[in-house]
């Protein structure tokens, strides 16, 4: 047993009892590690608002969450009319779920918002690769969470976007037909799919997904956070009792210095509740006010926005886009292996892999490869840490261009989301295939384009100008 | 790390006991995902379905529902079903020969894809990705269509484009026809969908 600590002579009784709980559970150990004494880079900017609103949108989404399961049923006969019902008879309970649905949307723009901080100052290089990787996690049951928590109120966007979402996997070779069988537990969309979709989205999702937030915080909190400048603050004077003199604890400098991102985020997010929770059909798509009808799928369905830049490279995949990737990989395996850096061993390996990947793409049928190309879209995104071979982390010490290639990425990606939300037209579908490619060659390339150009001088210590 | 040497005894049993209680935790799985499959309820909705379709002119469409999925019973004008023959070139399938078993029963696999060349019965389910595409019976150029269209099915969700034999257009998100499903007459004017002549 560890020795029992003594709170001194004449303390009050809050610290006694602070003393009580210490011997038994590491309360101020825990505070100290995470808050009080957790130093943390003393530059932040505008774009270190987005962890701390993340969770304080977790918070909001679980609160709320908990509040309409309180009148929502999840039955397809009666989803319809409880979700009406919270909005007109449960007293406020249309402010409950404006702040759910608008909730959802707000998730996204600062997930969004955070991963993009995360691109521009290399923060899942060495050593965060595993902060970055629970960070894709965290995206992927966000995605999860979304798409089965819009099935929930039953209407007609509900219901296709979950019959194309769920007939995604029906396109998996072999195992595919019975895995979407399996998945919605009918032949069609059904009550037994909206069962269980409630089931998942109001219990097992948010549980993983306090799991990982969890473990992201924990690694982060283990390695200590980037900055704009990318330099570890770890590396450069200590105090003292052995703190880096470039970082202040998290807190109170940061939980004050968070505070004006919620109250600014709250801001926005009050004027969508009140004023435009519909958010001009982007929030909440106009089909939804229509019950689900299995017979009648709408004349234009598109997925909510969050998910339309990875929808559009699902739509752009076609038998002509397969083709471009197999002559592309075909003309990389080449290149490889006549300019390639790499031993004879690993060229030859590496014309190996592309003449099977070219195989199977003419084997398996477009509608596979769009499947493929969407989650791949999403599972990339993990590669970063090894794909970035740049010799600074931060987009303040790359060369100047490298900011034209991040800005064509973020352009590409708002533009592959607009043409996601738009109805099939030919113009879009090329415009697409061109953003689809784009979107790949970023991060394919990335190990080749990251480290050309002249890197200007990284300064040893964060610059930081008091204010 | 201790340096003692391990008790090699011990750690046979050690691994036993893990394989053991590892396949105990796999067999109580399987009732688990076992509970995500279709209902004896579910399975037990998929019997066959009658259609009278006595009422219905040249050029109109009718929906039964069949396993919870929409079947349409199109009756196409003669010029419809005469002109179907012209289209070979753009589509992907034009004569049904891709996944006959579930797609096309034998009795379909003809220019018409149906027993009678004016009445098509197909599945209102778009093989991509399983929204029910919508009617465009409206020849020439509009939104969505290319300017030579001849009638037939616009998926509204990816574009794919289907003739008025729910045949699909080529390089289209679709992969596949639409499926005809398995269907009879059972009297001039009346179809059995769900059941044929050899089941």
């Amino acid at each position: 047993m560890a020795e029992m600590k003594q709170a001194p002579a004449g303390a009050g009784a809050g610290e006694k009892l602070l003393t009580w709980v210490d011997n038994r559970f590491p309360a101020t150990k825990l505070w100290n590690e995470h808050v009080g004494e957790y130093y943390a880079p003393k530059n932040f900017n505008f774009w270190y608002f987005f962890g701390s609103l993340a969770l304080l949108v977790l918070v909001i989404q679980i609160v709320t969450g908990i509040f309409l399961v309180m009148n929502y049923k999840p039955d397809a006969e009666l989803a319809f009319a409880s979700v009406e019902y919270i909005m007109r008879d449960v007293p406020w309970g249309w402010l409950i779920r404006y702040m759910h649905s608008t909730g959802a949307s707000a998730f996204f723009v600062v997930v969004y918002l955070h991963m993009y901080r995360g691109l521009i100052y290399g923060s899942y290089r060495t050593p965060r690769e595993l902060v970055w990787i629970f960070g894709c996690l965290i995206f992927l049951c966000l995605m999860a969470e979304a798409f089965m928590g819009y099935l929930l109120p039953w209407g007609q966007m509900s219901y296709w976007g979950a019959q194309v979402i769920i007939n995604l996997f029906a396109a998996i070779p072999f195992v595919g037909p019975d895995l979407a069988i399996l998945i919605r537990g009918d032949y069609v969309v059904g009550d037994a799919t909206l069962n269980r979709f409630f089931a998942l989205h109001v219990i097992a999702v948010p549980l993983v997904l306090l799991g990982l937030v969890v473990a992201h915080i924990i690694a982060l909190h283990e390695v200590g956070s980037n900055n704009p400048d990318g330099v570890e603050i770890k590396q450069g004077p200590k105090d003292a009792k052995g703190n880096p003199v470039d970082g202040v604890p998290f807190h109170p400098y940061y939980s004050v210095h968070d505070l004006l991102g919620v109250g600014g985020f709250l801001f926005v997010f009050s004027a969508v509740v009140f004023f435009a929770p519909e958010l001009g059909g982007y929030f909440l798509e106009r089909p939804n006010f229509i019950p689900a009808d299995p017979f009648k799928t709408p004349a234009h369905i598109a997925p909510v926005w969050y998910f339309t830049p990875f929808y559009s490279m699902l739509r752009a995949t076609t038998d002509d886009l397969v083709n471009v990737l197999a002559v592309l990989i075909g003309l990389g395996a080449v290149l490889n292996l006549v300019k390639g850096a790499g031993t004879g061993k690993s060229k030859v390996t590496g014309l190996v892999i592309a003449v099977v990947v070219i195989a199977l793409l003419k084997t398996f049928e477009a509608k596979f490869w769009g499947v493929a190309v969407m989650g791949g879209a999403v599972v990339i995104l993990a590669g970063l840490p090894w794909f970035d071979k740049s010799p600074v982390r931060s987009i303040r010490y790359r060369p100047s261009w490298h900011k034209i290639v991040y800005g064509v990425f973020v352009v590409n990606f708002c533009i592959l989301g607009y043409l996601g939300v738009q109805p099939p037209s030919p113009t879009g579908e090329l415009v697409s295939q061109v953003g689809t490619l784009l979107y790949f060659g970023f991060f394919v390339l990335m190990p080749w384009w990251s480290q050309l150009g002249s890197f200007k001088p990284v300064p040893d210590r964060i610059t930081f100008t008091p204010h | 790390m201790s340096n003692q040497p391990v008790d090699q005894s011990r750690r046979t049993w050690v691994t036993m006991a893990c394989a053991v209680g590892g396949a105990g935790g796999v067999a109580t799985a399987i009732p688990f995902v076992s509970t995500f499959q279709p209902s004896e309820r579910a399975r037990a909705a998929g019997a066959s379905v009658e259609a009278d379709i006595s009422a219905l002119k040249p050029g109109e469409m009718m929906t039964v529902e069949w396993r919870g999925k929409p079947v349409w019973i199109l009756k196409r004008t003669p010029e419809q079903v005469a002109d179907l023959n012209k289209l070979d070139p753009q589509l992907a399938d034009p004569k049904s020969e891709r996944k006959p078993a579930e797609l096309t029963p034998e009795y379909a696999r003809n220019t018409h894809r149906s027993i009678k060349p004016d009445v098509l019965v197909a599945v209102g389910i778009c093989t991509h990705l399983g929204c029910s595409p919508s009617s465009k019976f409206q020849t020439g150029a509009q939104a969505s269509l290319p300017d030579d269209w001849a009638g037939g099915f616009l998926c509204p969700c990816h574009g794919s484009t289907f003739d008025l034999a729910g045949r699909v257009f080529k390089n289209k998100p679709a992969p596949d026809n639409l499926e005809v499903p398995p269907h009879m007459y059972m009297s001039d004017t009346k179809l059995l969908i769900g059941e044929d002549k050899k089941a």
